[in-house]
């Protein structure tokens, strides 16, 4: 029976693939060795999904020159992903608890240094989404002031 | 004699289902004699945790309350608070709320479609579909930053604004969905294997309808003429005449059966790019946000004493959020979410009576039944029937722990 669905199905046939290639076309025999051969840069590897342009909700930066230490961002956070260290006035944040609803953010005041005009956050939403890690304290995954891992708080 | 009764049970965890729910059943050959569901597995406790937190903090909880309609819940939540704190949101606000609440229903209903082609077993059909999700997902991920989680909206407001770049996809969106939706139609409406697997499959009657209190596309394709959005309007839905959409309108008569839900999800499709293309057309200038300041906000929270109740039409029928401030904190003292799928849920076991065997997929997908939005309470009862309480469960609990550290040796 031939009916307008075959039409449309098979007209898939022809067409390039919608989804995003695999990272290489075949599964390798060593994972670990194509790995350092795509850091030495002898392999290429088909890159992930293209992001918009502006306004992507990644993974946060921080930095903890602008903290202010005014816990807001803590307030507001749904995940509860923001711990405050009192020691030093700047907050921990875990990146595995975090939900990106860029709150935090939004309501961030941030810091202006001398000779700045308007104040810039500290926190911010990076492009950054390739999150997988078998650790969830991971350098990767948490982001804090350099001196509280120095001093072990 | 051979026994000719056979019980099967189905779930809570089982391969066939995607979410947890039980499904007991008992056959004799391929008719199903007697069924029962049971629900309950999915219980997370959500509304009890929204009370221990402020209103924004609750706000993007219950975005996490369905799976797939990630913004139908917060939108009867802002729209229940904006009534208890005495706030309305500018009319822009209100606009780019629709816009974002019809984009989600394209892509819900598409999501189905492609669901429903699964469980009858047309697999290449699911791929299809879902090809043309994309398009919808990659515009939401435009506007909002994300595919599935939007955090879009606020109390009073909506957080992000449309700007030209936006309008331009959306455009762009509308001219593609135009052309899909009619493919859509041809291959889904058209095609005669299509129509023999559903016509006269998970059959709900007008009456039997009323009686287990369906809601959304479920009670439309059975003939009932409801929607939040046309008798209950709210924000931009004021200013369009919205009317549900019934197959009588489309083919003169009503089944009320799986094809006929098919028809009216593909003719919902069509409205809400209609629905969109008005609100782009008409978007008011103006500010987004009543109260743009979150601090300042929540002191608002802080100091309001009321209640409102929140409805908005989901992708899978009337979403109702109930909300009381008692002016002593940041957050909401009562929360009491009504999610679709609860009523929906109810037409299972009068559709499976009598049924086949194999017609169970397609029964169990064509109300489109999200668990985790209908699991707002779970009771435990022993063995004689008797509910039993918090305390007994917890000190249970507790006694279990101990017996497995001891079977296993753990030392403290």
């Amino acid at each position: 029976m031939v009916n307008k669905m075959m039409f449309v199905l098979l007209k898939q046939v022809v067409k390039k693939p919608f989804t995003n290639p695999f990272p290489v076309k075949h599964a390798p025999k060593n994972v670990t060795e194509l790995i350092e051969k795509v850091q030495k840069g002898e392999v290429k590897i088909n890159p992930p999904v293209p992001l918009p342009e502006e306004g992507f909700r990644g993974k946060i930066h921080y930095d903890p020159e602008r903290c202010i230490g005014c816990q807001l961002c803590i307030k507001v956070c749904p995940a509860d992903a923001m711990e405050w260290i009192p020691e030093l006035r700047k907050i921990r944040h875990y990146v595995s608890r975090c939900m990106f609803c860029q709150l935090c953010v939004d309501i961030c005041p941030g810091k202006k240094f001398p000779g700045e005009e308007k104040n810039v956050k500290a926190l911010s939403m990076s492009n950054d989404f390739l999150l997988a890690d078998y650790d969830k304290y991971s350098d990767n995954l948490i982001e804090e002031p350099p001196e509280a891992k120095e001093k072990g708080l | 004699m051979t026994k000719s009764q056979y019980y099967i049970p189905i779930g809570p965890i089982h391969p066939a289902l995607k979410e947890p729910i039980r499904v007991e059943a008992k056959v004799e050959g391929e008719k199903i004699v007697e069924v029962d569901v049971k629900r309950g597995f999915a219980h997370r406790g959500i509304e009890y945790m929204g009370m221990k937190r402020n209103a924004i903090q609750a706000l993007y909880l219950s975005e996490r309350i369905c799976g797939i309609c990630s913004i139908s819940h917060p939108y009867a939540f802002v729209v229940g608070s904006e009534k208890a704190l005495g706030i309305e949101a500018p009319p822009r606000a209100q606009y780019i709320r629709t816009i974002i609440a019809e984009l989600e229903r394209i892509h819900s209903h598409i999501l189905w479609l492609g669901v429903v082609a699964h469980e009858v077993g047309f697999d290449s059909l699911l791929f299809w579909t879902w090809k043309g999700r994309e398009k919808v997902l990659d515009v939401l991920e435009l506007i909002s930053g994300n595919r599935i989680n939007y955090s879009m909206y606020m109390i009073g407001g909506v957080r992000r604004d449309l700007k030209e770049s936006h309008i331009k996809a959306l455009k762009e969106m509308i001219d593609y969905y135009r052309i899909f939706n009619q493919e859509m139609k041809n291959l889904f409406l058209a095609d005669p294997v299509y129509k023999a697997r559903t016509r006269g499959v998970a059959q709900l009657s007008k009456e039997m309808a009323l009686k287990v209190n369906a809601v959304g596309p479920t009670a439309r394709a059975a003939g009932l003429r409801m929607d939040i959005r046309q008798d209950i309007p709210y924000d931009a839905y004021a200013d369009i005449e919205v009317r549900g959409i019934v197959p009588q309108d489309i083919v003169g008569e009503v089944y009320g059966d799986a094809y006929d839900a098919t028809l009216v999800r593909i003719y919902e499709i069509d409205q809400s790019v209609d629905i969109i293309e008005y609100c782009i057309d008409n978007l008011p200038e103006g500010k987004i946000m009543a109260i743009p300041n979150y601090v300042v906000l929540l002191s608002k929270i802080k100091r309001t004493k009321g209640e409102g109740i929140g409805a908005h039409e989901a992708p899978r029928g009337e979403v109702i959020h109930y909300f009381k401030y008692d002016g002593t904190r940041d957050g909401p003292a009562v929360w009491k979410v009504v999610a679709p799928s609860y009523n929906n849920i109810n037409s299972w076991a009068p559709l499976l009576l009598g049924a086949e065997v194999a017609d169970i997929p397609v029964v169990v997908a064509y109300i489109d039944p999200c668990m985790c939005c209908n699991d707002r309470i779970a009771v435990v009862r022993d063995s004689s029937g008797k509910i039993v309480d918090s305390t007994t469960l917890h000190r249970m609990a507790v006694e279990k722990t101990m017996r497995i550290k001891k079977e296993l040796g753990v030392k403290e």
